[in-house]
């Protein structure tokens, strides 16, 4: 059963065919995932608040239900770390096409993940996990396994990675919380067998995993048609 | 629903054997059942009449006998009603292999044959297919008795979208020696799908590994099959087709895109215990290989050879396999070395591979298997036979089958295949060692055993 919450955005999403960020990342928050701090502002005095509860450096992204790839319009600006870059950057997503709001969280970091879904015709949801960032299309570093996951497909998952050696910690580096991962991907997993009706995929991307946990910094859930 | 009469049937109907043209697929069927196989034949036509001495029975409510297996070979239009006709007469199964059902855009004749069919839970195989074919029982193939290659009695079954990739199919396994025990062609599967087969074959006492041609799954059958599949005892492999992605569709996920049609049938298969044939020739291998040995491997190979190259060649294949090949310790290596004839002892190397030379004689490959066959370090043998060695005889398959089933460790070889080689290449098979014709070939072999248990 979905939470009413859910089902309700899921509802006010359909006529542009996809969620909202604020709304995807309330989605994951309300099923337990681990998301940055954020809030969403239209206004100059609204960001400064924002911004500065949650404390600089921030990240700041358009939201608005006629841009899916935020990046693509420069629609995703990464440590701002003043008032006066901020302002300026609500000022120039302002022009933007749909704006809605912008998008003010805490920047988070660690290794990044995609973990993301696609509901198969012949096989329903299917997870996938993989080194994210902008160049998952061109590393293509994924595993890809039918849900509901088991523990030990997502032991098999991680273990087909080439970045099985980053999340291991490579070269000093420290190794991610492999057990706070295996979590999230079996929540996720979860959440998909729950969302099968309504969703056509869904990008993490980035996860952020560190030591101590994995944190989902971007998410998109493209619905059905 | 229940397929037995399908595929054990006493009495068989053919539905639409025609009076004056001969040649009428449904005249083919009728005759060859007829005078080949244990069943008894019935004709039916609307306009009656006689083929050769045989009365044609106008409907198949004429029919004297109770039939287990209608095969209608009708046009398309009749065939709903045809459908119901068996059902009122009492008749337990059917094979349509009339076309122009949703292959020809009439979807909708189809959709009424399969609700006629779904409601009084009567099995049909198709439409637009071949239908069943059992060694030395029934064969509703349309093909002209002398034309056909007919694999010997097996425990192989293999169903199949296609029909014309089914008769290929079954031209390579006899080819390679693998018997069959069922063949099917399941067409435009409007009823009867690849996963009542599966549950079916799995049931049945002549089949031990089961084998598809798939093109695509229905909606959401994919998934049921999988997990069907998953928790089978006899091994499931599996051949597709349709693997390019069609077009660039638009996609607005990387996820959608990274995770295509193909790569997601791809990563469900494996998920779950299914065995992926990537062409013709790993079909047949796998298929060989599965029905001679029943005990999963680890993959830890031991590689016996008379020829260096070969030897290495094959190390290079166990690698792209994710196969091992454990280097020997010096205890194993003396043991080894200790056993071979004198002229080979010398210069063989016995450290894994096992290189015996071209000096090696017979008694060389026995003995180096049999210690191997023992030796916790290797859980499958891939033996390399040139069969052109002066020293190999042909008593060498057999010799090698009977340390196979005495240790029950798996034994896969290696010969050339050409006419000349048969005898030797019959050593091995009928005695039930299989043998592939090329080096990578024998190391899928071993590859296909090291599969999971079931879940």
């Amino acid at each position: 059963m979905l939470k009413k919450e859910i089902s309700a955005v899921l509802r006010k999403s359909e006529s542009w065919g996809w969620v909202l960020e604020p709304d995807a990342q309330k989605i994951f928050s309300l099923y337990g995932f681990k998301i940055p701090r954020y809030g969403v502002a239209t206004r100059g005095e609204q960001a400064l608040a924002i911004a500065r509860a949650i404390g600089y450096p921030v990240a700041a992204k358009i939201v608005s239900p006629a841009i899916v790839h935020k990046s693509d319009v420069k629609g995703v600006v990464l440590n701002i770390r003043d008032d006066a870059t901020l302002l300026a950057t609500l000022a120039r997503l302002q022009t933007l096409d749909g704006f809605a709001g912008m998008l003010i969280a805490e920047m988070v970091r660690g290794l990044e993940l995609i973990i993301g879904a696609k509901n198969d015709v012949q096989f329903g949801p299917m997870i996938l996990v993989g080194l994210g960032g902008v160049g998952v299309e061109i590393y293509k570093d994924v595993s890809l396994r039918m849900a509901p996951l088991k523990s030990r497909d997502v032991d098999n998952m991680l273990e087909e990675l080439t970045a099985r050696k980053l999340l291991a910690g490579y070269r000093g580096a420290e190794p991610v919380n492999l057990a706070a991962l295996k979590k999230t991907l079996l929540s996720f997993s979860k959440l998909m067998m729950d969302l099968q009706d309504r969703v056509e995929s869904v990008d993490l991307n980035p996860v952020m995993c560190t030591a101590k946990s994995c944190t989902v910094v971007d998410s998109r859930i493209m619905l059905k048609k | 629903m229940n397929l037995k009469p399908l595929f054990e049937p006493r009495t068989l109907a053919v539905i639409g054997v025609s009076s004056t043209n001969e040649r009428h697929p449904a005249n083919v069927i009728f005759e060859k059942n007829n005078h080949r196989y244990p069943v008894e034949v019935f004709g039916v036509n609307p306009r009656g009449g006689k083929l050769h001495d045989e009365p044609l029975f106008e409907r198949i409510g004429d029919v004297p006998k109770k039939i287990d297996l209608a095969v209608i070979a009708a046009r398309a239009d009749f065939v709903p009603d045809i459908l119901a006709q068996c059902i009122d007469a009492g008749v337990k199964s059917a094979a349509v292999i009339s076309g122009g059902f949703s292959e020809g855009g009439r979807a909708d004749l189809q959709e009424r044959m399969a609700a006629i069919a779904r409601e009084a839970k009567f099995p049909f195989i198709g439409p637009n297919c071949l239908g069943l074919f059992v060694p030395f029982r029934v064969d509703t193939f349309f093909l002209p008795i002398e034309r056909m290659i007919k694999p010997s009695p097996g425990n192989v079954a293999f169903v199949s979208q296609s029909g014309g990739i089914l008769v290929d199919q079954m031209i390579k396994f006899t080819q390679q020696g693998v018997g069959m025990s069922k063949a099917v062609s399941i067409g435009n599967k409007a009823l009867v799908r690849e996963i009542d087969l599966l549950k079916y074959l799995l049931t049945d006492p002549a089949t031990r590994v089961i084998a598809f041609y798939v093109e695509g799954f229905g909606a959401g059958e994919g998934r049921e099959f999988v997990l069907a599949a998953d928790c089978s005892p006899k091994p499931v492999i599996l051949m597709k087709s349709g693997k390019s992605e069609a077009g660039h569709r638009a996609v607005s996920s990387h996820t959608a895109s990274l995770a295509g049609d193909y790569t997601s049938f791809a990563a469900a298969v494996a998920q779950h215990n299914i065995i992926e044939a990537a062409d013709e020739q790993e079909l047949v291998s796998f298929c060989e290989v599965l029905s001679s040995y029943t005990q999963p491997i680890e993959g830890k190979i031991g590689i016996i050879t008379g020829s260096g190259g070969h030897g290495a060649m094959a190390v290079d294949a166990c690698a792209a396999a994710n196969l091992t090949v454990p280097a020997f310790a010096a205890e194993l290596q003396d043991r080894l070395r200790g056993q071979l004839t004198e002229n080979v002892r010398s210069i063989a190397s016995v450290g894994n591979p096992v290189d015996l030379t071209g000096s090696a004689v017979d008694d060389d490959f026995v003995a180096c298997a049999k210690i191997l066959a023992e030796a916790p370090e290797v859980d499958c043998l891939v033996v390399l036979l040139l069969p052109y060695l002066p020293g190999v005889t042909l008593d060498i398959g057999v010799r090698l089958s009977q340390v196979q089933k005495q240790f029950r460790k798996p034994i896969v070889a290696y010969v050339p295949h050409v006419e000349k080689y048969n005898m030797m290449i019959d050593g091995f098979e009928l005695n039930g060692t299989p043998v592939s014709p090329s080096i990578e070939g024998a190391v899928l072999m071993a590859k296909a055993l090291a599969r999971k248990k079931p879940c």
